[in-house]
């Protein structure tokens, strides 16, 4: 970490990290105590790379997430408060508590979920870039995947078309290593994946996910040659999740000194160690930033626990638009 | 009235929506250079240009998905999937995302995309090329499915389609490309939430849709020699059903025959069979039957693919056995 | 204090084993350190504490089996910084819970005017019994008539009072020429009929009657029923109805009895699983439905249960049945009087009570051979009326 930063922009994305890694350890909790439910994916681990790169996009560009996509949603700028009632299925989710952990919407904000089939969001952001351009929109999509879709034939047929179209789109990979508990190196014959661009004529580079402000740069400078018309971009973001890949797994797949080694490099410590050392953060600035975390936690799950449920007999609204009062139309 | 081919009545609805609405696009496999498998474009790659008639690989799942997010992202994307054997490498995108965004969201997002595909068999292409599986998309709400059997529906139902907020999905029964049929232009636009009643009858409620239609019709003029008077309900519209339509016409006949080019097991012709069961069981005279395909990969060979399929004979005697 | 509770690990968890503490009372854990490790159905997990204290108590013991949210540890929170990090919301698990769905009414579609909603079970048991659809109200869903609503009509029909005898015995009538028209018109009919010597049948009857006290003892028509029953097991195409095109075989066999009126006429109702009663079962079933028959408070099903007839008509001096089947059954058995004839036994003329029993059998359904066979395995069990 070289670059010098302003002293609030430093404060501003470890406390982001810190609201992610403290948002998600209250779901853990709540979700031992049976209060959410289904899958529980967790971003714990991988906050530098949602609090580096999500800020790089303005509030008219589009956001396709996965399943592990809490942390996008939160520095997106999705109150937390609808975030938690998602999770507990209420009706006041930000979904109408219709999809829980897995997928986040907020059309306020352009984020297309929460798409957790692996590789289906792709073809999606493609689209959502295609109709920028025909629009002539100076508008980019912002596409997360995990190292699992490089696997998927949607990655590659989107790849393909969003260069072939020269496509304001953004693939960001998230590689943790893991596709659930399949390590990179046992479904990979290339596991660069950066290099996988290549093959589509798209530019791309690998960064340190565990290192915010080089996710952030490596985000700003792709998301400029983007918006500039220079076509897609793809950026691989080498991290690495602490904990198991869905709540709870038995976490066979790998070892705990593993683990342990990843964690010495802990984003939110390291990033945390190397604003002391600058002298960037005063001594009692975390325990404030982590005083009004808890506070806005506990503002969310308040929050969540008012809500209502929604109605049964609203079980089946929204598969369809309603359809106005029909003209009556003839059939020939 | 006019005379034109199911084709050209696709083709001037697609040119009609493309010329009508600056959002509309048409993208797929081989529909600009090539002109369209089915020549369904033909010509438009220079009336519209490389912008709004885009040439896709061959990558379904991708460009099916891309409709999706160009729908999301303000436009209003026609997606020619060029048969629905294809589409089944884009079911991820369809059934994943397509129908289930809406409700999903929240009602926060809707798709306001058309997917155009030929279906159907009877031209001796074999196994791989012959399916009809409508039906099975027929399963999944969130979504809508036509069916137009006739130059009229196959025009109208493209443009009203258009207005959808909602996925919508088209199926055009490659048999009836050639087909010419008199085009109704104060048809427009058709109503996509009804099933018609093509031949009024007292006797026996045949039950169809798409191309079976036409089997239905010339099925019911050779009962009509044997003074069974047979009355045909083209469904049109899969998904939302018309109920309504159908069972008035079983409690009117109090017999019904499905006809559907569909395998039995599972078919939409079972569907049916069993809203009829629900909702006009004490309307009827004998069991609903069904006249389907044949429980076999459609075969290349003519006699074996007639075989395969339903034709006016077979489904004429499913009447008589009926009648008893 | 905080309970440390056993966790939800897993979306289909309802219960965890404990597998071992990884600490012990009084050490410190803080908030995300293991404090145990849990065995789900699928693996064994280690599971972290949220919160930061001292363990005061550890209540459930390693190798115990315990719901989720079962208090499994008191940790003292006092004096820990992350007390406030807390939520006050940790409360039961699963307490609270969405609303359920009402079970909504299905609202069937109304009746059409002028079309008698019976249902295809109801409409041929009209059929068969004679009665008029039209004339019932249904009790099925939306006003349908079920078959149990025929059942009643048939059963109210043999109650009504005998004010109405006239009609009733005309509509007796009725029935009884529909139904044997219909079996003269639609089934071909084949005829068996054989001699049977009764000789050791009488005999065992004779002597197992006087152990039995007046009111208990047998007739020999029970004899007849109980052989016809368990021959229909070796012969099981005779116990069977005919359904439009084909006979179905009948997994029950209920045989109906043939009983005259005093006022004219005749029912056969079902005595119920005729093969599985003893000899005194069946003799007081017998007993009963005669009563009732004659009382006029027969049940429905044992109007429309039969699968198949007997009728005996030798109480009359009958000594042959030539009988007419009872749609939809595809065969009647006939019994003659038992009388004494000339029978060679060994060689000599003997005295001995023979009855004729004889088959009718419907030809769509089975041939001679087989109703020779039937008749030959009623004579056969009649040889030995203790097995019976």
């Amino acid at each position: 970490m070289t670059a010098s930063i302003h002293r609030d922009h430093g404060l501003e994305l470890l406390r982001q990290m810190l609201r992610i890694r403290r948002f998600e350890e209250k779901c853990a909790e709540l979700y031992s105590l049976g209060k959410i439910r289904g899958f529980l994916h967790l971003y714990i681990g991988e906050e530098a790379v949602a609090s580096g790169a999500m800020p790089c996009f303005r509030s008219e560009d589009a956001i396709v997430g996965t399943y592990r996509e809490h942390g996008h949603a939160l520095i997106r700028g999705t109150p937390m408060g609808p975030l938690m009632a998602e999770l507990y299925g209420k009706a006041t989710g930000c979904a109408r508590g219709r999809g829980g952990s897995m997928h986040f919407f907020d059309a306020s904000r352009r984020f297309y979920g929460g798409l957790a089939i692996v590789g289906g969001g792709l073809p999606v952001a493609v689209g959502l870039a295609l109709a920028d351009k025909m629009q002539k929109l100076a508008r980019v999509t912002a596409c997360f995947f995990g190292d699992g879709a490089v696997a998927e034939g949607e990655f590659h047929e989107s790849l393909n078309l969003a260069a072939l179209w020269k496509l304001p789109v953004l693939f960001l990979c998230e590689n943790n290593l893991y596709a659930m508990g399949t390590t990179l190196g046992r479904h990979q014959s290339q596991t660069d994946i950066a290099k996988k661009a290549d093959a589509y004529a798209i530019p791309a580079e690998a960064v340190d996910g565990m290192d915010v402000l080089a996710v952030e740069s490596a985000t700003q400078q792709a998301v400029d040659f983007v918006r500039q018309g220079g076509g897609p971009y793809l950026i691989e973001y080498r991290t690495y999740r602490f904990r198991a890949h869905s709540m709870y797994d038995a976490e066979l797949y790998r070892t705990k000194d593993e683990v342990a080694q990843w964690k010495q490099r802990d984003p939110i410590a390291s990033f945390e160690q190397y604003l002391r050392a600058n002298g960037s953060l005063h001594a009692d600035e975390v325990q404030k930033v982590e005083t009004a975390i808890t506070a806005e936690i506990e503002e969310a799950v308040a929050f969540a626990e008012a809500a209502p449920w929604e109605p049964i007999e609203d079980l089946t609204k929204d598969v369809y638009t309603p359809r106005q009062a029909e003209a009556s139309v003839k059939i020939k | 009235m006019i005379k034109m081919t199911y084709r050209e009545a696709v083709r001037a609805g697609l040119r009609e929506a493309l010329l009508n609405d600056p959002r509309v696009f048409l993208m797929g496999e081989d529909v600009g250079q090539y002109g369209g498998a089915y020549a369904c474009s033909k010509g438009f790659l220079e009336e519209f240009g490389p912008e709004r008639i885009r040439d896709t690989p061959l990558s379904e799942s991708t460009f099916v998905g891309a409709g999706i997010g160009a729908a999301l992202g303000g436009m209003r994307p026609i997606v020619e999937v060029m048969t629905v054997n294809f589409s089944l490498l884009a079911l991820d995108q369809i059934v994943n995302n397509a129908a289930t965004i809406r409700h999903m969201s929240g009602g926060q997002f809707n798709i306001p995309l058309v997917v155009r595909m030929a279906t159907g068999a009877g031209r001796q292409v074999a196994a791989q090329h012959s399916h009809s599986l409508e039906g099975w998309y027929a399963h999944i709400p969130g979504i809508t499915v036509l069916t137009p059997a006739t130059v009229t529906d196959a025009r109208g139902m493209l443009l009203t389609a258009l207005k959808e907020p909602d996925p919508v999905f088209i199926f055009e029964h490659a048999y009836l490309y050639p087909m010419e049929g008199e085009f109704d232009e104060d048809a427009l636009p058709v109503d996509i939430t009804r099933a018609a009643v093509r031949r009024q009858g007292e006797d026996v409620s045949l039950i169809t849709f798409g191309g079976s239609l036409w089997k239905a019709l010339q099925a019911a003029e050779m009962l009509a020699s044997a003074e069974i008077d047979a009355e045909v309900v083209d469904l049109r519209v899969l998904r939302p059903l018309d109920q309504a339509t159908v069972l008035a016409s079983v409690k009117k006949t109090h017999r019904a025959v499905v006809i559907d080019e569909g395998w039995r097991t599972g078919s939409f012709a079972a569907e049916i069979s069993a809203q009829i069961m629900e909702g006009a069981f004490y309307d009827l005279d004998g069991p609903v039957a069904r006249v389907c395909s044949a429980e076999v990969p459609i075969p290349y060979p003519k006699h074996l693919e007639d075989a395969a399929l339903p034709q006016p004979e077979t489904i004429v005697t499913a009447v008589r056995n009926l009648k008893g | 204090m905080a309970e440390f509770v056993m966790p939800t690990l897993g979306s289909d968890m309802t219960e965890g084993t404990l597998v071992e503490w990884k600490k012990k009372v009084g050490d410190r854990v803080t908030k995300g350190e293991i404090i145990a490790e849990v065995d789900t159905e699928k693996s064994a997990i280690e599971v972290e504490s949220f919160y930061t204290g001292i363990i005061q108590q550890l209540i459930t013991q390693p190798g115990e089996t315990v719901p989720v949210g079962t208090v499994m540890a008191i940790i003292d929170e006092a004096g820990s910084p992350m007390e406030q990090v807390k939520a006050k919301t940790e409360a039961k698990p699963r307490k609270e819970s969405a609303p359920s769905p009402a079970s909504e009414p299905i609202v069937p579609p109304l009746p059409e005017p002028g079309r008698v909603r019976i249902s295809p079970a109801a409409k041929q048991l009209a059929a068969d019994l004679h009665i008029d659809p039209s004339a019932l109200k249904g009790t099925g869903p939306g006003g349908a008539i079920t078959l149990d609503d025929v059942r009643a009509a048939a059963a109210v029909s043999m109650k009504e009072p005998t004010t109405v005898a006239v009609d009733r015995q005309a509509r007796m009538r009725e029935t009884i020429a529909a139904a044997m028209a219909r079996s003269k018109r639609e089934i071909p009919h084949y005829y068996l009929s054989t001699a049977i010597d009764m000789g050791k049948a009488m005999a065992w009857l004779k002597d197992e009657n006087l152990k039995r006290s007046v009111t208990d003892r047998l007739l020999y028509g029970v004899l007849l029923m109980k052989a016809v029953a368990l021959a229909l097991r070796q012969v099981p195409e005779l116990n069977a109805l005919w359904k439009g095109s084909a006979a179905v075989q009948s997994s029950d066999i209920h045989v109906g009895v043939a009983v005259s009126l005093r006022q004219g006429g005749l029912v056969a109702p079902a005595i119920h699983h005729t093969d599985k009663h003893s000899l005194g079962e069946l003799m007081t079933r017998f007993q009963d439905v005669v009563k009732r028959a004659r009382a006029g408070t027969l049940r429905s099903s044992e109007f429309s249960d039969p699968t198949i007839t007997v009728t005996s008509l030798g109480e009359q001096g009958v000594e042959t049945v030539f009988g007419v089947i009872y749609p939809p059954q595809v065969a009647l058995v006939g019994f003659g009087k038992v009388v004494e004839r000339p029978w060679v036994v060994g060689g000599e003329v003997v005295s001995r009570p023979v009855v004729t029993a004889s088959l009718s059998a419907d030809h769509r359904v089975t041939d001679g051979h087989r109703g020779a066979v039937f008749l030959s395995v009623v004579d056969r069990l009649l040889q030995e009326p203790a097995q019976l």
